[in-house]
């Protein structure tokens, strides 16, 4: 019963989605204000609706109700009750679903929040907001419904993916849809723009916290799904330029230009056409990513199934969103009124190269990851484009920016200095030289001779930042009481700026240490036989057979000893899942300090003995803590008062002095 | 500012313009040199394919052509309905790995004519097989069809 009526009130959902998307703009356009006003409370019952047709696909997989197809297909009453409930996602029907939910929810959220915006630009955007909506309930709908029946029913489900049965997967997929679904509104804002005619800087005020959201979640998000791949998969890499992987990340660019290009518009009133280009190109990027993972274009550890007509559906809606939107950006961005004029060396200038750069990054892996497809596609001929393109176009590109960051945080708006910045910079410079004789130093054999720039690089990351804020509240050069009354009235958003720059420092340092001074072993081990890594000793103690609530699995122990002194046990497994028959090897991560060790079981060797592959991953969590901490700074500025949504407050006189901010 | 707003405006787009033009290049030079071709041992045999080069092979593991030799070396057969190819790997193989199946390995063709691998493929699960695996598929070599053997 609950089925049928998840299933009902998607449909309704779609009839609501359907006069949302239409009687508001024609409000808009005959200046009824009844049909504007439409909009909020359609929002509002979308959202009831769609959450409760989530509810009801959760009771049949918490309920194990196999006859529910989808149930069936994906579950298993023997599988813990944590993954029954993931397991919902974990699958293209539910995922579509909580992507839907997700869209809806934002939708509501919009309504409710958005009080202060101008009520005809509020019309639009929740508008724009149910194209989009009804556009994926119809696909929903009419070729993935997760509500299909099946009778008899059959006795016993076949069980998700063991891969997927894991605590990453509740938190990955939702993570990555908040992030890739909240760019719908700075879309739907920047298309309501387009459609009225008029963008301002208010405009930017009000779409920076929604935007700011959005990438805090895919942030995370991205993080999530490349630790998860670290430790799941058993093959110690944290990121492939998986198709999948790029899916995610392209819109992670495109948003981070997007989000710089907005604080321009929002302080300058300047690059409008470029903050409202990019809104429209992240949220086709994630859309563009939909497509990618669900229409069987792609094949690799993420995607679904492949489905023809789906796919075909999905590049439809791709065709009419993005084609759309561009086509009306080209009939209508001439009436955008011209903004602030800037200096080539100044703030805006800095940012607009980093637009430039981010979105020219964005292209490389936009090649990248299509090429192969589109080559394919039209003669046949197979390639495989992997990392070695992506670290060759990608990496290099982005090194200029990651220079410019600390410069882009000195420089003053419409004007700046560059001689007097560098001269602030020059104690970041020289710490971020002393990193690199550190690095040189220390480092283990091997590695590219490069590696230690690669560590300096991360310190200017992190020291540059730090000094634009150290001089904000003059350390060093006045009363330290004055500098703790300076740092207790600096905005939040500058201590966040800090923050998610210094956290890519971070991930830098992370991302060079493991690339170059990684070791691995790859070898057979006896029980009692030691093998050696970086200094470490792991002694095999043998295997021994266990189960698990879905599972059967071999063992395998190993004693970690360092210089002779004991420092951990490790335990990796190779594990059968019965329902599915399918082999899984859960690898075993020990972690000391930054670094960890990492050892993957294989299979029995001839002769006794099994083959294993022992890493040692140098500073490798500093990845995914840079990643926490630019979440962590994104999360500061979202907090920041000035820039909630709604009629930004005059910013208080103490403030104004404290930061002694140029103009 | 001795720049006049148009000067200034064009010092931007060149800046910009020469970016882009720097990005293009970058971009194209380096997928003709890292792109990865995808051929059946079959073509190996016949196309004469470059040693040395970066390239996939895709085709059915021999039955019974797998050797597991000193250490974590291993060696094994990949065949479609023509041909087949000796392939050496030193690694742990992928969960899926099969002798009689359809496997996709990564590497160079070396000089001696024997496939050094430095990644092997495998399926995953009977909902998700990597694109090749697929056409391997297609072409009946995924369970040795029309196989002489």
């Amino acid at each position: 019963m609950m089925t049928e009526i998840g299933h009902f009130a998607l449909v309704l959902a779609l009839g609501v989605a359907i006069v949302q998307s239409i009687v508001p703009l024609w409000g808009l356009r005959t200046g009824d204000t009844a049909m504007m006003a439409v909009g909020r409370p359609a929002s509002l019952v979308q959202f009831a609706l769609v959450a409760l047709a989530f509810a009801a696909l959760t009771k049949a997989y918490v309920t194990s109700d196999f006859s529910v197809v989808n149930a069936v297909e994906n579950s298993h009453s023997a599988k813990p009750l944590l993954y029954k409930f993931t397991g919902v996602w974990g699958n293209h029907e539910g995922s579509m679903l909580l992507w839907v939910l997700i869209l809806v929810f934002f939708s509501a959220l919009v309504a409710v929040f958005g009080r202060s915006i101008p009520r005809t630009l509020h019309a639009a955007v929740l508008s724009v907001q149910a194209w989009v909506s009804s556009a994926f309930l119809l696909f929903i709908i009419l070729t993935s419904n997760p509500f299909v029946r099946e009778l008899p029913a059959p006795l016993e489900g076949k069980d998700l993916n063991p891969v997927l049965q894991d605590i990453g997967l509740a938190i990955h997929p939702p993570l990555l849809y908040l992030g890739y679904v909240g760019f719908s509104v700075a879309f739907a804002f920047a298309v309501a723009a387009l459609i009225e005619g008029r963008i301002d800087a208010a405009w930017a005020r009000w779409v920076r916290p929604w935007t700011l959201t959005a990438w805090i979640f895919l942030t995370a998000g991205i993080a999530m799904g490349s630790y998860w791949a670290y430790y799941e998969l058993g093959w110690g890499g944290w990121w492939y330029w998986d198709p999948v992987e790029n899916a995610s990340f392209m819109p992670w660019l495109a948003g981070t230009a997007l989000l710089h290009s907005a604080s321009v518009m929002e302080k300058r009133n300047a690059l409008k056409i470029w903050t409202v280009l990019l809104a429209i190109l992240t949220f086709s990027l994630s859309l563009l990513g939909t497509f990618l993972v669900r229409s069987g274009v792609l094949t690799s550890v993420h995607s679904f199934a492949s489905d023809p007509t789906r796919g075909v559906f999905i590049l439809t809606i791709l065709v009419i969103f993005i084609g759309g939107a561009l086509l009306l950006f080209a009939w209508r961005a001439g009436t955008l009124t011209r903004g602030g004029f800037f200096a080539p060396i100044s703030r805006e200038g800095a940012l607009v190269f980093n637009n430039l750069i981010l979105c020219a990054a964005c292209a490389a892996v936009f090649v990248g990851t299509l090429y192969p497809l589109a080559l394919e596609a039209i003669t046949g001929q197979k390639i495989s484009v992997g990392a070695p393109f992506f670290d060759a176009t990608f990496g290099k590109l982005i090194l200029p920016v990651l220079v410019a960051i600390p410069f882009g945080q000195f420089l003053a708006w419409k004007r700046g200095d560059i001689r007097a910045v560098s001269q602030r910079l020059t104690i970041a410079f020289g710490l971020a030289v002393a990193a690199v004789a550190v690095a040189w130093v220390l480092a283990p054999g091997g590695g590219s001779k490069l590696a230690p720039f690669g560590i300096g690089l991360g310190a200017w990351l992190i020291f540059g930042p730090a000094s634009e804020l150290a001089f904000r509240v003059r350390l060093f050069r006045a009363a330290p009481g004055d500098t703790l009354r300076r740092a207790a009235g600096l905005p939040r958003s500058a201590w966040g700026t800090m923050f998610a720059h210094m956290g890519v420092g971070v991930m830098v340092i992370g991302i060079v240490a493991v690339s170059a001074w990684q070791s691995e072993r790859i070898l057979v081990v006896k029980p009692g036989e030691t093998a050696e890594i970086a200094g470490y000793s792991l002694l095999y103690k043998g295997s021994e057979a266990r189960r698990g609530p879905n599972y059967t699995a071999t063992v395998g122990r190993f004693e970690v000893t360092l210089a002779g002194r004991p420092v951990g046990t490790m335990e990796s497994a190779k594990r059968l899942y019965t329902a599915r028959r399918m082999p899984t090897t859960e690898a075993a991560i020990l972690t000391r300090g930054f670094s960890q060790i990492y050892v993957s079981m294989g299979d029995p060797a001839n002769g006794g003995g099994r083959t294993v592959r022992i890493y040692h991953k140098p500073f490798v969590t500093l990845i995914w803590l840079g990643a926490l901490v630019m979440v962590f700074g994104g999360l500061l500025s979202l907090s920041d008062r000035r820039l909630r949504v709604g009629a930004p407050r005059l910013a208080r006189r103490s403030r104004l002095r404290a930061t002694g901010e140029a103009a | 500012m001795a720049m006049t707003r148009k000067k200034k405006r064009l010092a931007m787009l060149g800046g910009a313009g020469a970016v882009l033009a720097l990005a293009v290049v970058l971009i194209f030079v380096s997928l003709k040199d890292t792109v990865a071709f995808f051929h059946f041992p079959t073509e190996f045999a016949e196309k004469k394919i470059e040693p040395g080069r970066n390239v996939r092979l895709g085709g059915m593991v021999k039955k019974g052509s797998v050797v597991r030799g000193e250490g974590t070396k291993i060696t094994f057969v990949v065949a479609d309905d023509k041909n087949s190819l000796p392939v050496t790997y030193v690694g742990i193989l992928p969960d899926l790995f099969r002798e009689g199946q359809g496997v996709v390995a990564e590497g160079k063709l070396g000089e001696d004519g024997v496939f050094r691998a430095d990644r092997v493929l495998a399926k995953h699960d009977e909902n998700y097989t990597p694109r090749e695996i697929a056409e391997l598929k297609e072409k009946g070599v995924w369970e040795g069809k029309d196989k002489k053997e």
